[in-house]
């Protein structure tokens, strides 16, 4: 962790946070550093406070720790939110205009923060009135001040390019922090210039203005400032990386395994894939001269997403929609018509804190429990949870195989923690995907025959034919059928019929693989062991790594395919543990609670967070180790992340 | 060989009450299909839940009996999927204009190829005779505890306004208008409607047989009913729009006719515009392999399973070293 630069941007949504993170996070993998950034923001569109938190490090990194190295502040409330998360001897970017700022007068700050922001003076002893007060009394931590006059900065910029309109000019308050946090570390600029000319791509005024901006605010931290000594400095590597967020590895997890047709209703945190798949909606054919489509539609609502694609599922098309909770609330219904006619539909399932619309823009994962048990009926499904950006990558395009194999609709659950964090990743190897069609029949398989799309068969999976294919017909209903199709309510078929679809769910669970269904870390005859699923991945790595050195050794888990449940690969290691402690971003511990329905092994411990703010790698490590030091409470809930 | 009536039924058991106006709508689909001379395998018949809901499964052709109120999203995944199909699908009024109202409305906006025959009765008949959204203010039929409290919402009006390019009415126990109906919805280019009039033997008794010949009302002079419904194209009524300028007179006229009820009840071809570009043209736009090879044909893998989509210009745009 010593060699991780920890840097921060806040301000007002709207004025360009994400841009400059972008910015700040590719110049930095320009320079052969990994990186990782946790995006935040309001259900707002212009106003409400955001931040953009982004870990640098030699090595990869899979999580955030709740410091900052480096805050840059576009305005007085970022000061506000995050001035106690600056590390002693990290440093603090603002505007010289808000120095005299009263805190009172910040108008946009919620009831809710104040009443804690002034329990927290209370307890500190502090009265500060205005930001400068506040600022004093970080120094005192060994926190640098860095002022920076942003407006004059900014008519002196005007006056040069003759742009006099103060509102175009205030758009780059973000760049000339950028600029001053790269001239207090002394990076190589070239970086920064060419991560400027990729964000804001076609629009080169946009862009000669910018690097106006960057080099003057650059060349004022170097000149004003003494060495802020920020740990930042570039590595040669030849390694091919990317960078990129969940949203968009699901999306081309999503086309590598042949998806082509995509519905969804906007929705956040999942409409960013769908765009990004719109966007990119034409592509080659390897080995081909001719180029591949895929569809996107924009429908109606979530219902219409969820039946158009199990529509175009019948005929044969790979086909998926995007949704997070309270889109796949209203696909409950489409969900079992799938089930009951065995459709191969995939739902990728952003999860975000609920009930109701919760915490829209806000990370949660309270959704196991549902994506298991949705719709009325039984049915099989099956459910596969992604840890990481690039498992939501491959475990995106393997999604179509379990739908195809078992004929069966496939919940990919991922996170809004996934979705709206950047990591830099070693190239993805798309040639790890494979495409398993399960039992698919064409023309030549049925001419002639009668075809029974529902067929009791030795295997317990009934061929499937696309919806189209000439010399055959069959029928779908949502009502219990016989093997034709056609609706019936006979005693015997009904027992047959369920049982046959109920069994596809055994079959999987014999036939996936273990590799598949859950990853596994740490030493195996250790004795405690950590149980989770999803994004706290990362987290919990890095807190393992932490306590190794410690001494302290552990392992996890971490259950990629939760149902069908891993049962004995489950029953085999937790069986061996003296500790099991759950790690999970909801309330009840989900995934612990089925594993104590199916194997009936209860767990130790439970971490567990629900504010809408992903796991960090320091709380994972302080909660873990209050267990190793029998301080813990059965349960303890993180509450790290503003 | 030629197709037969035959080719288009199936063996099951057709459970509809005696006398359903459904079996007017079935009879006329199957002739209909006949005369288009389209082969069972590129059909589609796709209902929703209710009493029409049984329909594909009396028909040979593919069949898919979805959910209530959504048979249109159904519909439209499949035919973008697979455009070669001939979809037709069908619906409730219940099931269509209440459950279904928002997919009603978006599918007209949309002009996919494909039709869509309402069978409205005015009453929900499986759930037992309670008032549909096609039933007027006021009338009570002999199921309701008390008179209908809503308005009736006029489909052919609200059809016009979603962007439907071609409205049609016609009614159950006319098959040869019907089926001629049919039969001009399936070839026009565009996202047409089919309203039948029907009725329910068993839940309305008010809109019945006899009220739509005008048992009620006889003329003085012949001593005969005076039906309540007449053929607009016998009126010299005339829908098709045939240049851009058209277009709003002949909506006027359309929604003029769509609200005569009652007294005239007129049926036949309200509007028809084949200028509104289909869905399908506008996703060519964007995806041009789309005509050749819409999703359902696209190959996705090579004989060993190994994906053939590149995705190599988008990690190149993502790459950040190397």
């Amino acid at each position: 962790m010593k060699n991780d630069f920890i840097w921060m941007a806040g301000g007002p949504q709207g004025s360009g946070v994400d841009s400059s993170a972008n910015i700040f996070a590719r110049a930095c993998c320009y320079g052969g550093l990994h990186v990782y950034g946790k995006r935040e923001y309001s259900s707002n569109i212009k106003g409400l406070h955001s931040y953009f938190h982004i870990r640098v490090s030699p090595s990869e990194v899979g999580a955030i720790v709740n410091r900052v190295d480096l805050l840059c502040t576009f305005d007085a409330e970022s000061v506000v939110r995050h001035i106690w998360e600056v590390s002693p001897g990290g440093g603090i970017i603002c505007d010289t205009g808000i120095i005299e700022t009263k805190i009172s007068s910040i108008l946009s700050l919620p009831f809710a923060f104040i009443e804690e922001w002034n329990k927290s003076l209370n307890e500190r002893g502090l009265h500060p009135e205005t930001v400068g007060d506040l600022l004093d009394e970080v120094k005192k931590n060994n926190v640098r001040i860095y002022p920076i006059p942003y407006l004059e900065m900014l008519k002196e910029i005007g006056k040069e390019i003759g742009e006099e309109q103060l509102s175009k000019l205030t758009r780059m308050i973000n760049v000339l922090t950028l600029g001053a946090s790269f001239g207090l570390a002394n990076y190589d600029k070239e970086y920064v210039e060419k991560a400027i000319n990729m964000i804001f791509g076609k629009k080169p005024k946009i862009i000669s203005m910018n690097l106006l901006a960057l080099n003057k605010a650059y060349d004022y931290a170097r000149k004003n400032f003494a060495d802020a000594g920020i740990n930042l400095k570039t590595i040669r590597t030849d390694e091919q990386r990317i960078f990129l967020q969940g949203t968009q590895a699901v999306a081309l997890g999503k086309l590598a395994g042949g998806c082509r047709m995509q519905t969804y209703y906007p929705i956040t945190p999942a409409a960013d894939e769908s765009e990004y798949i719109e966007e990119n909606q034409v592509f080659e054919i390897t080995g081909s001269e001719k180029t591949g489509g895929i569809l996107v539609v924009q429908t109606e609502d979530e219902i219409a997403a969820i039946t158009m694609a199990i529509g175009a599922a019948l005929t044969g098309a790979r086909s998926a929609t995007s949704t997070s909770g309270p889109g796949f609330s209203l696909m409950a219904e489409g969900l079992g018509w799938a089930g009951i006619n065995e459709v191969p539909v995939v739902i990728n399932y952003y999860q975000r804190g609920g009930p109701s619309t919760g915490l829209p823009t806000r990370h949660g994962q309270d959704d196991l429990r549902f994506a298991i048990h949705a719709s009325h009926g039984e049915f099989p499904r099956i459910i596969v949870c992604s840890g990481d950006i690039e498992e939501c990558f491959y475990d995106a395009a393997r999604a179509f195989n379990y739908a195809e194999r078992y004929q069966t609709p496939v919940i990919h659950l991922i996170d809004k923690a996934l979705a709206n964090s950047n990591k830099s990743y070693k190239m993805f190897n798309p040639t790890l995907v494979k495409i398993e069609r399960g039992e698919l029949l064409t023309e030549a398989d049925v001419v002639g025959k009668n075809y029974r799309r529902f067929e009791f068969t030795e295997s317990g999976i009934s061929p499937r034919l696309p919806i189209g294919t000439p010399g055959a017909v069959f029928w779908n209903t949502g009502d219990e059928h016989n093997e034709l199709g056609h609706i019936t309510e006979e005693s015997m078929m009904r027992t047959r019929m369920h049982e046959k679809r109920m069994r596809k769910l055994e079959i999987a669970d014999r036939e996936i693989q273990e590799k598949e269904r859950v990853n596994f870390f740490g030493d195996e005859d250790a004795p405690m062991t950590i149980v989770s699923w999803g994004s706290p991945k990362g987290a919990i790595l890095e807190a393992m790594e932490m306590l190794r050195k410690d001494g302290l050794r552990m392992n996890f888990v971490q259950v990629r395919i939760p149902h069908p449940l891993p049962r004995k690969y489950i029953e085999r290691i937790l069986g061996n543990s003296s500790k099991k402690i759950a790690v999970e971003g909801n309330y009840s511990g989900q995934l612990a609670g089925i594993i104590r329905e199916e194997t009936g092994i209860l767990m130790d411990y439970f971490i567990l967070k629900w504010n809408g703010r992903p796991m960090s790698a320091d709380e994972v490590y302080e909660a873990l180790l209050n267990i190793v030091q029998n301080r813990a409470q059965t349960r303890q809930v993180l509450n790290g992340g503003s | 060989m030629a197709l037969k009536l035959s080719d288009y039924r199936t063996q099951v058991f057709n459970d509809w009450c005696p006398g359903c106006g459904n079996f007017g709508i079935l009879t006329s689909l199957q002739m209909a299909l006949v005369d288009l001379a389209v082969k069972p395998s590129r059909v589609v018949i796709i209902s929703g839940i209710g009493c029409h809901g049984k329909t594909p499964h009396f028909v040979n052709a593919y069949g898919v009996h979805t959910l209530h109120g959504r048979a249109l999203p159904f519909a439209i995944g499949i035919k973008l999927a697979n455009p070669e199909l001939e979809v037709i699908v069908h619906g409730g009024d219940g099931d269509g204009l209440g459950i279904g109202a928002g997919h009603f409305v978006n599918t007209g906006r949309r002009n996919l190829d494909m039709t869509y025959i309402i069978h409205d009765n005015g009453v929900y008949g499986l759930t037992k005779g309670q008032a549909s959204p096609t039933l007027k203010l006021g009338v009570k039929t002999k199921a309701m505890p008390k008179p209908n409290i809503n308005e009736g919402i006029n489909p052919i009006a609200l059809a016009l306004a979603a962007g439907f390019t071609f409205i049609a009415r016609s009614y159950c126990y006319d098959v040869g208008h019907l089926k001629e109906t049919i039969k001009m919805a399936v070839k026009h280019k565009g996202m047409a409607l089919v309203i039948v009039q029907q009725w329910c033997p068993t839940y309305n008794e008010i809109n019945t047989k006899g009220w739509y010949n005008g048992e009620d009302r006889i003329d003085p002079v012949t001593g005969k009913p005076i039906p309540r419904l007449y053929k607009l194209e016998e009126n010299g009524y005339d829908g098709v729009v045939r240049k851009p300028e058209d277009v709003l007179p002949k909506t006027v006229a359309a929604l003029t006719k769509a609200f005569e009820w009652d007294d005239k009840i007129p049926i036949g071809v309200f509007y028809q515009n084949e200028l509104v570009s289909t869905f399908q043209e506008r996703i060519s736009q964007r995806i041009t392999t789309y005509p050749g090879t819409p999703p359902a044909k696209e190959i996705i893998a090579d004989n060993m399973g190994e994906p053939v989509t590149s995705i190599k210009k988008m990690l190149d745009e993502l790459k950040v070293t190397g």
